[in-house]
């Protein structure tokens, strides 16, 4: 399809979507409208709150405090994962005494470890920041710890038989494979920082995102709340572009489906 | 010309061995806890500037032959030398083309070809300079910045050639390196090979399982019985005029001749690992 024909259709999605929330919301059938606008609000009251909120200046610092947390999150969870991957990979012995206990964290529902980093860290970002270290580091870990492991055991033994040395073995077979394999879970990390930016402030903060959409609610105030979404969403739609660059950069020795030639 | 049959490896005793195997056997350990010996009693010298193809049916152990002589896996029973000096870890003086894809995905194919160099201490430009020549050798010349999920399989297998070759290795093992190619392409491959080998001659050990490669390419053709315990059961020498072509060679009488002979041992060793793989 089309890349113009395929943007306009996207659009008339969002658009027909508004038309028909205004239509329930604003058009009364018989006494009143079919979806109350106290519970669902109105596109316009949404739209007219995020306005104010970018022209007033005071969602800036939210969504700065819910960036900063979301990037601490994702640079300590990785660099964690990164190293504790490359560690269990390269020690089997490290790798099987530890596996049920990692197991045994991942299955855990990290937002109950939310209230226990509340009173480690307190209110401040530090306790946002480490929620969002628990989800990244296991899909970081998990991913680098196959990527080590999956080396084909031909380039391996290619490698060994071009003279590597183990140092080297690292920079030019287990790092690119590691790497290549946390770049594709790249997205699902990235989200998952901003998860747990996001839920850690619903849960206790005085600032955030989260912290916005939980104001709000406290007050019955549902275009508060709506505006919240749509502006998380945004945020989330352009860190997940900048991704995607970045990771057209970086993996452009991947195959693409369609281009492989055998 | 059956008189040059069944030579042995040893007539060549004047000349230096690059390759030693002697009475080699190699067990491996089952899941189950059983052993399964791949090769049994395999005794094989390669000389110097000798160009020897191991020929056997599938599954017959002619890979674990070549992994002996690498140095990638261990002997059981036996020793094997490499030019005089018994190998106790990697065959430093080995290059080593490999059956299965085995070019770093994530290097372009002069990165691919200059590591070979750079893991051995030479400088980044001047790796990539040499490579850029070998490149251009395997007639690839223009490929450098291609990727290896981009390049056709014998374009990989040739970007794997130059990757071997730059290091300038003594001994070259190769293992089915044209396996996966078409007719027309192996038949390429094959003489840019023979092109390549005739410029510093290396010590050549080459596994195939298609017995007309095996004479049309090489000075020796040893062949081995069906797995298990595989062994060495023939070996003869190809008296065919060098420099060869491929496709020519093929249609002399002498290398009829000895393809005729040399098919009168392997045909039962190919039917009965054809037996036992079930075909596969």
């Amino acid at each position: 399809m089309q890349r113009a024909k395929l943007i306009t259709l996207q659009l008339l999605v969002a658009v027909a979507s508004l038309v028909l929330w205004h239509l329930l919301t604003a058009i009364p059938v018989g006494d009143k409208p079919l979806l109350p606008p106290f519970f669902f609000s109105t596109p316009l009251d949404v739209a007219a709150r995020v306005v104010k909120w970018f022209a007033e200046g005071t969602i800036w610092r939210h969504l700065w405090i819910t960036l900063t947390e979301a990037i601490l999150a994702f640079v300590i969870g990785s660099v964690a994962g990164v190293l504790v991957g490359f560690w269990f990979a390269r020690q089997p012995l490290v790798a099987a005494v530890l596996d049920p206990y990692v197991k045994m964290f991942n299955a855990l529902p990290r937002i109950v470890l939310a209230p226990i980093f509340t009173l480690w860290f307190g209110l401040g970002i530090m306790s946002k920041v480490a929620l969002g270290v628990t989800l990244v580091f296991f899909i970081v870990f998990f991913n680098v710890y196959q990527g080590v492991k999956e080396v084909s055991p031909t380039v391996l033994a290619n490698a060994r038989m071009l003279g590597m040395s183990e140092r080297q073995l690292m920079r030019h077979v287990y790092w690119p494979s590691a790497l290549s394999w946390m770049f594709s879970s790249l997205h699902t990390s990235v989200g998952f920082a901003v998860v747990g930016a996001v839920v850690g402030e619903y849960l206790g903060s005085a600032a955030g995102l989260g912290y916005l959409i939980l104001q709000a609610e406290g007050t019955f105030d549902i275009a508060g709340v709506f505006a919240g979404m749509f502006v998380l969403a945004a945020f989330v739609i352009v860190i997940d572009t900048l991704v995607t660059m970045v990771e057209k950069r970086l993996l452009v020795w991947r195959p693409l489906a369609a281009e492989t030639r055998t | 010309m059956s008189a040059n049959a069944a030579a042995t490896a040893h007539s060549s005793a004047q000349t230096t061995t690059a390759v030693t195997l002697a009475s080699v056997t190699v067990s491996f350990r089952l899941a189950d806890g059983g052993a399964y010996k791949a090769v049994e009693n395999a005794t094989l010298d390669v000389a110097d500037g000798e160009f020897v193809a191991i020929v056997g049916p599938t599954g017959c152990g002619k890979s674990t032959l070549l992994n002996i002589a690498a140095g990638l896996i261990a002997p059981s029973l036996g020793r094997v030398d490499i030019f005089g000096v018994e190998l106790a870890t990697l065959n430093r003086q080995a290059g080593y083309l490999f059956q299965a894809d085995s070019l770093f995905p994530w290097k372009t194919a002069l990165e691919n070809v200059a590591i070979g160099l750079e893991t051995s201490g030479t400088p980044p430009a001047a790796a990539r300079e040499r490579a850029q020549i070998w490149l251009t050798r395997v007639g690839l010349g223009s490929f450098g910045d291609r990727y290896p999920h981009m390049l056709s399989g014998g374009q990989r297998k040739r970007v794997g050639l130059a990757q071997v070759l730059i290091r300038d290795p003594k001994i070259l093992l190769m293992d089915e390196p044209f396996g996966p190619l078409d007719a027309q392409t192996r038949q390429i491959m094959g003489n840019q090979l023979l092109d390549l080998w005739s410029a510093d001659r290396k010590a050549v050990l080459f596994v195939t399982h298609d017995l007309e490669e095996a004479i049309a390419l090489s000075d020796r053709v040893v062949i081995m019985s069906a797995g298990p315990a595989a062994h060495i059961i023939g070996d003869w020498r190809v008296a065919l005029a060098r420099p060869r072509d491929i496709a020519e060679v093929k249609l002399e009488r002498a290398f009829h001749d000895i393809h005729r002979e040399i098919w009168q041992v392997l045909k039962s060793e190919v039917m009965k690992g054809y037996a036992q793989t079930g075909g596969g």
